[in-house]
Order: structure tokens, then sequence, then C-alpha cells
């Protein structure tokens, strides 16, 4: 039987924008009532431009910052970070990796310390098994032993990606958060990376949240689907459903935006180019 | 004759380690009313060596070239005051990030009239006048209020409507776009395309497009080179290069598709190339090649 990770229902984060001397303060609802759910060991995809809320919402459901309204359940328990705070079993449960390998890495921290961190915060592991675990993950992650001392700007982008899927892991959640985790690398590195994120599922029987702009590779990874636009979603269904039969028309608008990469339509294209 | 052709390209970069081979030994030619595209990964040259025809790179960088004829005439052979009269009206270039590479300091509408000053020599009416003209083309909506506009006063998709307007503003005859679109959502990188292939059809410039993503390949190109690490790998026109990909590096980047997975992996590079991947994890070329 499956088991439900993450559900939300009606979620809603509105921002204060304050107001100047001459300027009225104003809402911005960034996220305007979005419900979902995800099984155990499933992904699901939240796809949308720019603007639309889907980082918002990424960062509510890893409870960095609380819903204005709505209720967020976690493994079946209620959580309100608002009212309750975050604990450290919450934390352990939820990590997030974000879209830029090169910003979410302290260059002035060694990849070993950076391992080590969740660790050190938020559990009383000694330093030797620290040290130990974070070894057996880069391991993982298809790194060697050899890349515990060093700092990130030793690395490329794909790596560095590897070294922030790692850290996330370090703690063992259920649930992971990836906020565009490829967009910023190339074809043949995003191939790797998505790769390594199929494998650790299966390994560990993680649920993914999976942040994209990128149908081709959010066809590629999803179980169900997610389009937001304006802070709505305004489709919602299993991945073949959502491709099969896009019903609004921001969806449509989206999948014709993609750029098709195979023959036939590159024959219709110079058919095209040639008539004209 | 070809509009730009290029014989033997080398760049290299003075490191403390010695020179760094960016490019090494490119041929490129381009006919007038083409679409060309460079495909590669980061590290692959491809910006060097544009930028090299563009005259951009630090001191720091060697360029050596057999032949490098834009119009007939030999650009190395230029004085930099001749070179720079050439570069920017009859060869121009968008780059990858469109808020970054507007000054922030001045508005749009200063930005796009400065290259009319400087290679136009109109008057300030004149300059106006093609200023919102540009801005009309572009699909600027409200142009004569977005001239006063600074650049974080509007969204990627304008600034890069902007940077097409500064680039086309002295009718080049050579356009080379790098990246244009990477950093924008992909309803906007639609209409970006669409403009870029729809103004290089109606002024008939040569278009030459630096990109990796074989969709904006797909989409835009004739012809297309594939480079990797510095090297030429393939050269074909667009059908042929996605029916029959006859180097394996190209075959790799089509594999590595997502929309071409079969069964649960995706193919990676370093599966199917013959050379071991320089390290564990892979990762394609680490040191700083691109700028």
């Amino acid at each position: 039987m499956s088991v439900t990770v993450l559900e939300g229902k009606n979620i809603v984060r509105d921002y204060h924008v304050g107001g100047g001397l001459f300027r009225p303060s104003r809402t911005v609802h960034a996220v305007k009532g979005v419900s979902f759910s995800v099984d155990k060991g499933k992904t699901l995809a939240i796809v949308g431009e720019s603007g639309c809320g889907k980082s918002t919402l990424a960062r509510i459901i890893t409870l960095i910052d609380p819903a204005t309204a709505g209720e967020l359940f976690i493994d079946g328990n209620k959580v309100d970070i608002a009212r309750d705070g975050l604990t450290k079993e919450m934390r352990r449960k939820v990590q997030i990796v974000f879209q830029n390998p090169y910003g979410s890495l302290n260059p002035r921290q060694k990849i070993g310390d950076v391992l080590g961190e969740p660790l050190l915060i938020n559990t009383d592991t000694p330093a030797d098994e620290r040290r130990d675990l974070a070894m057996k993950m880069l391991k993982k992650v298809g790194l060697g032993p050899e890349h515990y001392n060093r700092y990130p700007h030793m690395f490329s982008g794909g790596q560095r990606q590897r070294i922030a899927i790692a850290r996330a892991l370090m703690l063992n959640p259920s649930l992971l958060v990836l906020d565009e985790p490829v967009s910023a690398l190339d074809l043949s590195v995003q191939a790797q990376v998505l790769n390594l994120l199929a494998d650790l599922q299966d390994e560990f029987k993680l649920t993914y949240v999976f942040i994209s702009h990128d149908l081709s590779v959010v066809r590629y990874i999803a179980d169900d689907v997610m389009v937001m636009y304006y802070g709505e979603a305004v489709e919602y269904g299993s991945r073949d459903e959502v491709f099969a039969d896009p019903k609004h028309s921001y969806t449509k608008t989206l999948f014709a935006a993609t750029p098709r990469a195979d023959v036939a339509s590159i024959k219709a294209r110079l058919a095209k180019k040639k008539a004209a | 004759m070809p509009l730009l052709e290029i014989k033997n390209l080398t760049v290299s970069f003075d490191t403390a380690a010695g020179p760094f081979m960016a490019v090494q030994g490119i041929d490129l030619s381009i006919e007038p009313r083409e679409v060309l595209a460079i495909v590669g990964e980061s590290g692959s040259g491809k910006s060097v060596a544009m930028l090299a025809v563009m005259g951009l790179l630090p001191n720091t960088a060697t360029v050596k070239a057999d032949r490098m004829a834009f119009d007939g005439v030999d650009l190395l052979e230029l004085s930099p005051s001749e070179r720079r009269k050439i570069v920017g009206k009859d060869i121009s270039m968008i780059f990858q990030e469109p808020i970054a590479s507007l000054n922030p300091c001045f508005t749009a509408g200063f930005q796009i009239e400065e290259v009319l000053r400087f290679h136009m020599g109109m008057d300030r009416a004149q300059r106006r006048a093609r200023a919102i003209e540009l801005m009309k083309l572009v699909g600027i909506a409200d142009p004569e209020e977005r001239l006063n506009s600074f650049p974080h006063q509007m969204s990627g998709g304008q600034c890069q409507r902007v940077m097409i307007a500064i680039a086309i503003a002295c009718n080049p005859k050579l356009l080379i776009a790098d990246e244009p679109t990477t950093a924008l959502d992909v309803t906007i990188q639609k209409q970006i395309l669409d403009l870029l292939v729809g103004l290089q059809a109606k002024y008939g410039m040569g278009l030459i497009m630096i990109t990796h993503n074989m969709g904006v390949v797909a989409e835009t190109a004739d012809r297309v080179i594939v480079q990797y690490k510095g090297r030429k790998m393939e050269e074909a026109d667009v059908l042929s290069l996605f029916e029959q990909p006859k180097s394996n590096y190209t075959r790799a980047l089509l594999s590595a598709l997502p929309e071409n997975a079969v069964g649960d992996r995706l193919p990676t590079i370093s599966d199917m190339l013959f050379e071991p991947a320089p390290s564990a994890a892979g990762s394609g070329p680490a040191t700083g090649a691109a700028p």
C-alpha cells in the first residue's frame, strides 16, 4: 500500500511589500491555495515560469518559510512552523537542493565540513562517525574519498551539484525538494545528475518534489505533474495525463513553446522556410 | 564569397600553469543569409572563438589564425581603430545574460542611441526616431515610455529585446547570438528565437547561433558545427546532423536529451566516448575556459 509522505491542502502565501512615505504598502499573493499530495518513492514535478510561485512553494514544503494559510502534512503529521517552530526531527525529514551549485556551497568550507555540518547541527553524532558517513556519501554520489579535503572552487558545476545532493542526503531525509537542480548544467552533465537522482531514489526510497521549467526533464523524471501559473495550480495530474491531454491554455502554450529536436519537426520547419 | 571565413583559428590563454588552449584549429565559414549554429558544452571554446572574431578577448589571450576575413577584409591585419568601425556595425553580438550585459547606469534609450551616434553619426532627433523604430521592431510595447527605463525596471525578456535592438541598430551583415535564450523561460525563449529568425530573414543577415540546447539548434539552424574541447567534431546541415550524426560525440549529445531516453537511464557523454572521463564524476571540462 502506498504511503503519503507529503500532503498540502490549500496552501496560501502572501508577501507584504512595505510602503514608503509616498507609497502605500501592498500584498503580493505568491501562492494562491494550492493542494497536492505525493506518495512514498514518487516524484511530483512542479512546472511554471519564473515568478509563478514555484520556488515560494518549495520554501514552504522545505519548512523554510511558513505558509500564510493552509495545512501541510509530512508523514501524516500536521506541520506548522509559524506556531511550533521547526524541530530537529522535522529538519531531518525534509531537505532541499538549490538551483545554482555555484552559490549554494560556502567557498571557505571544505567538502568534508559541508557534508558533516547537517549532522553536527541536527544530531549528536561524534566527529569520527561524521567523517565516515561523509566518506560513504561521497562514494554514493559518484565522488571519491580524495575529494573530502577539497574546496568548492576545485569542482565543476556537475560535481558541485553532486555535493549539494550529498549534503541533502546526509540526514537520511524521506523527502527531497529539488529546486531546478539541473537547469544550470550542461546537457551531458544534466544526464549524469538525473541518472544519479534516479539511482538514489531507488536505493533510499526517496520522495522528490522536482521544480523545473524544462518539460523534457519533467517528462523523464516525474510521476505526477503540477503546472503553476500566477500562484495557482492550473493543471495537476499524472505525467501521462498532463502530457497526453493538456487542458489549460497555459499548459498548451508551454508545450508549444518547448523546442523540439526530432527529425520530423526539422523537416517541417525547412519545408516552411522554403515555401516562404 | 563567404561573409565570414575563418581558417585554423587558435586561441590560447596564459595561465599560471602555462598556456591553456581554448580553441584548437577551428575552420568556419558562413554565407550571407545563412543561419549557422555552433553547439557544444561549456568549455568547448564556442564563445571564445566568436569573441576572438569580435576582438573582445582580454590581454591574456593569444589569437592566431591563418585567415580571419569578414566580407573580404582580413580582420587580423586591421588596426584597432579600423576594427572598431566594423565591430558593432557590420558584425554585432548578443550575449547570454541580458540583464548583466546592459549598463545599469543608463537608460535603454541611451544605450541604443549610443551605437547610432558612434557608428551612424546621426543627430539627436534622428537617433530618437530610429531608437523608437528599433524598439517597435523587436516587439517592445510602448517604446516612447520604455526608452527612459533602466535595465532593472525591465524583465529579462525585455532586456534581451533591448540587446537585440542595439545589435541590429546599424543593419549588421552578421549577427552573433551567444546563448541568447539560456537565461529565459521557455515561452519567452520561443518569442526571442522567432524574433531573431524573423529579423534574419527580413534583413538578410548572416546569423551565428551559439548554444548548448539541441532544441534551439533544431528550431533555427541551416547548418551546424559541433565543438568539443576546442576542436570541431562535426559539421553538417541540420537535417543530416539529426538524422545521421557522424561523430561519436554528436551521437552522445543527442542521446543525452531527456526526450530521447530509452528505458530508465539516460546515456551520458562519458558512456559513449572512447576516452575516459577526466575524474570519477566525469563532469567534463572543469577549468575556466569560458569567459
